[in-house]
């Protein structure tokens, strides 16, 4: 008897909708497991991770909050993915969108700068998170280097050089020594849309750039050239699209999009620039991309659902004592399942209990 | 090897090879359906059908490469079981494909033996080798790497490779598919010395005449069925087609009047490096052609055309603008959406991933090519209404069979798809129409559709350029014919004068003065 994936006849629509839902639930049954072996009762630690974050208000603005960066970098992403562009250098292209949309805001403090100053920022962010993708995307078309490593390796870069900002020139004078620039000014802050609450700004951006995303992709011949020149380079040659121009392209909206998500981030929630303001979202946004199936609705979704398990995994930690890194082992785990599942749209298992006879030697 | 007869050989009553019921399932779908065929030893038989007949399954059971569902097949007389092509070629049956398997940076000696089972040292493998290739007349050069040779010479390792195991049942698919007329009578003497020592041999072939010349018995299959096993010789071509086909094939019919008018295609002097370290060097190509004109390029496979295509719809680029000319413009410097705004359209040998995305919806794809002109996108948005139109008039005017108004191009058969490619770009009314292989893997029926429609468009007046490996399918619908050989464009010659024998020579890259004989000979 032997287990063999066999090639469907064509793609299995119905498995491309629950292949991210057989995903997740393959994830919970190993973190349960994972549970179990750190000595904890795995029924309540799900519950604390998935069910306790949705009973109160404060969680679920937090979740809000959380998948904002999430989803608009992940948007871009899939415009990368899409394209056959593989950037994994959203984080960087995050911590320099803050850096950049920071600088108004630390060149401005104190000032009497009008309302100019954050819409000035978002644009800093987007424009420096943009040039930043480009530079693994021009290598990429004109050296052929793949965009896999330096997008990658950028990211360190963009870490250390926001580090030596905060360490150095950008100290606050008043901040004990400690990493970090002022507090912005209120016109340097994203607004938070209710009084009290952690809501801000940026969930509406974020919206926008969802359906900006679902516009270009399915309505424009932009979009149409994205999604071809993935699919079938050969065939979009053909129609007279040009591969690089699209890397270039979905590299400089990919990497507007995470510097966006890293100015609003340092302008919303934060408040000021420092160290850690990202606990991965670049990375993390790589799950979602591939758990929303690529398509910007699903991105929402997905960002959503990956919030929620940072939230959980906080709460775990106060609540239950488990590491906070189980919730990077989560997404990993998350992010492995999804990929594997996705194979199950073109194959499905099948089993073989009459093996064939042992192949006989020639002589 | 001192004698390269099998040793035993059964001409008595029991066939060498049988196949009894043999059924082949794939899902639902029943490729092959309870297929019976005995195979004789010293007889060449024919397996007929269209694409899509079950040949290819029967062959690869048979082979070994797949498990019948159901039935079973008999090796002189003994039932049989293959586990794989080993075991297969173990009992004596090899077979050479359609596609080479050939590396083609390595020597023909290191092919051949990689491709061997056996022990033996590669010294006395090549000399083997050699030994196999002179006895019949298929001569190779071991030492040679393969990209140096012709497609005509790499059939050969391939046929030497499956003599090396001295098989008692050879199966060759297409054989001839790749080859000039020449070189094709030469494999029919290789194949007749074959069958004389005592060897079954099973000829995969679609080409009709080639078959009542060549084989002993035919087995017809259509839709999985076997519909008949026949003597070919005492059938007609259209017999055996209506056999193939279940039923009338309709003739293709030029217009009586057509009138050619002003150049719409001038190509002068076109040079281009290959882009690709194995690719073919477009040497001098100058042609002109008129509207209301087809002109048929003929040639081996891998002798320029892919580049010539590329050259031609600008996928590549030439330096000088006017080497390439569409309807008066000077158009070797633009891209392929620019020539296509010149009323140029374009299309290309492969269906699924060149001329269309697989994975995508049919109006999708007429999006593809459409979006250059033909108010298919407004201010960047797509018109999804535009695109779907697109489908539906390619659906009603070529008759494209699909299972829904607007289906993943990869979902439709090869010939539905031919025909909607060739729709979308007939219906944009191209001033220009460069097509590759436009019937090539595609069922009679559709195949009478297309070749029908470029007819059809060239006496409305636009100029029609085909490559074709199909001698008899530019002989059906060109006005002139050129020969492509190694990235050389022989002079155009009227279609009436183009005798087989005239552009088998060219095939073969005859030398200018062996043309002009020809030439002469023709005239």
């Amino acid at each position: 008897m032997q287990l063999v994936l066999e090639k469907r006849a064509e793609r299995s629509n119905t498995i491309a909708l629950i292949s991210p839902l057989i995903a997740i639930g393959l994830t919970l049954v190993t973190m349960s497991i994972l549970f179990a072996i750190l000595g904890k009762n795995p029924i309540s630690a799900l519950g604390v991770y998935f069910i306790d974050p949705l009973t109160d208000s404060y969680s679920l603005q937090e979740i809000a909050v959380k998948a904002t960066p999430l989803v608009m970098i992940a948007i871009g992403l899939s415009l990368c993915y899409l394209a056959n562009a593989w950037n994994i250098g959203a984080e960087g292209q995050f911590l320099i969108g803050a850096v950049a949309g920071s600088w108004l805001a630390v060149k401005t403090q104190g000032t009497d700068a009008g309302p100019w100053v954050l819409p000035a920022m978002l644009l800093l962010g987007a424009i420096g998170g943009a040039l930043y993708a480009l530079i693994p995307a021009i290598c990429k078309v004109r050296f052929g280097a793949s965009e896999i490593l330096t997008s990658l390796m950028l990211v360190y870069v963009a870490d250390l050089f926001l580090d030596y900002l905060v360490r150095g020139p950008w100290r606050d004078p008043k901040g004990f020594n400690f990493p970090t620039t002022a507090e912005f000014d209120p016109v340097a802050t994203v607004p938070v849309l209710i009084e009290g609450g952690r809501l801000h700004l940026g969930g509406i951006i974020a919206l926008v750039a969802v359906a900006a995303g679902a516009v270009l992709l399915s309505r424009t011949i932009k979009g149409f050239e994205i999604r071809v020149v993935g699919a079938a380079p050969r065939a979009a040659r053909f129609g007279g699209f040009n591969s690089n121009q699209l890397i270039l392209l979905t590299f400089a909206i990919s990497g507007a999009l995470a510097g966006m998500a890293g100015i609003i981030e340092v302008a919303g929630p934060v408040g000021h620039l420092q160290p850690g303001i990202s606990p991965g979202y670049g990375f993390t946004a790589i799950i979602v991309a591939f758990l929303g199936r690529l398509n910007p609705v699903g991105i929402l979704i997905a960002g959503l659902f990956l919030a929620l398990t940072f939230i959980g995994g906080e709460q775990a930690q106060i609540a239950m004592k488990i590491p906070l890194d189980v919730t990077k082992v989560f997404q990993g785990i998350l992010l492995f399942f999804v990929l594997a599942c996705d194979s199950l749209i073109l194959y499905r298992f099948k089993l073989i209990f009459a093996s064939p006879k042992v192949s006989r030697g020639a002589h | 090897m001192p004698d390269s007869t099998p040793a035993e050989l059964h001409t008595g009553a029991t066939p060498l090879l049988q196949t009894v019921g043999l059924t082949k399932r794939y899902g639902t779908f029943l490729a092959n359906e309870a297929i019976d065929i005995d195979i004789w030893p010293q007889q060449i038989h024919a397996l007929l059908g269209e694409n899509g007949a079950g040949k290819s399954t029967l062959v690869k059971a048979i082979y070994g490469l797949i498990q019948p569902s159901e039935g079973e097949m008999r090796w002189q007389g003994d039932k049989m079981v293959l586990s794989g092509p080993s075991e297969a070629r173990s009992r004596g049956i090899g077979m050479v494909f359609q596609h080479f398997s050939l590396f083609d940076n390595l020597t023909v000696a290191e092919n051949v033996a990689l491709g061997l089972d056996g022990k033996e040292s590669f010294k006395d493998m090549s000399a083997r080798l050699e030994q196999v290739s002179r006895v019949y007349g298929l001569p190779l050069d071991p030492r040679r790497e393969v990209w140096q040779l012709s497609v005509g010479e790499r059939q050969r390792i391939e046929i030497v490779r499956a003599l090396m195991q001295n098989p008692k049942f050879l199966i060759l698919d297409e054989p001839t598919a790749v080859l000039t007329p020449q070189e094709a009578d030469q494999l029919f003497v290789v194949l007749d010395r074959l069958k004389a020592e005592g060897r079954a041999i099973l000829y995969i072939s679609h080409k009709l005449e080639e078959v009542k010349r060549l084989c002993d018995t035919a087995t017809i299959l259509r839709g999985g069925k076997k519909i008949s096993t026949c003597n070919p010789k005492a059938e007609t071509a259209g017999s055996l087609a209506r056999m193939m086909v279940g039923g009338e094939i309709k003739e293709v019919k030029a217009a009586a009047n057509r009138q050619t008018t002003v150049p719409r295609l001038v190509v002068n002097e076109l040079n281009l490096e290959p882009d690709d370290p194995h690719g073919v060097r477009l040497q001098h190509i100058s042609f002109e052609l008129k509207g209301g004109e087809i002109l048929g390029i003929a040639g081996v496979a891998g002798n320029g055309q892919d580049e010539l295509f590329a050259a031609l719809s600008g996928e590549r680029q030439a330096q000088d603008p006017g080497t390439i000319v569409i309807d008066g413009q000077a158009a070797g410097h633009l891209s392929i959406t620019q020539r296509r705004k010149l009323g140029a359209a374009f299309v290309p040998e492969e269906r699924l991933g060149h001329g269309t995305a697989p994975r995508m919806k049919l109006s999708e794809n007429a999006l593809l090519t459409g979006h250059a002109a033909s108010g298919m996108v407004q201010h960047g948005f797509v018109n999804t209404a535009a695109t779907l139109k697109t489908v539906d008039r390619a659906t009603e005017t070529f008759d494209v069979r699909k299972a829904k108004r607007d289906p993943e191009a990869a979902s439709l058969s090869g010939g539905n798809l031919q025909k909607f490619i060739v729709g979308r770009e007939i219906l944009r009314n191209p001033a220009v129409l460069v097509v590759s292989q436009p019937t090539w893997g595609v069922d009679a029926g559709a195949a009478a559709v297309i070749r029908q429609a470029l007819l059809d468009l060239a006496a409305s007046g636009a100029a029609v350029l085909v490559t074709s490996q199909d001698l008899d399918e530019l002989a059906e619908i060109t006005d002139r014919i050129a020969v492509m050989f190694h990235g050389h464009l022989s002079e155009p010659m009227a279609t009436s004068e183009a005798s087989r024998e005239k552009l088998g020579l060219l095939m073969g890259g005859s030398t200018l003065e062996h043309k002009e004989a020809a030439h002469a000979v023709g005239a």
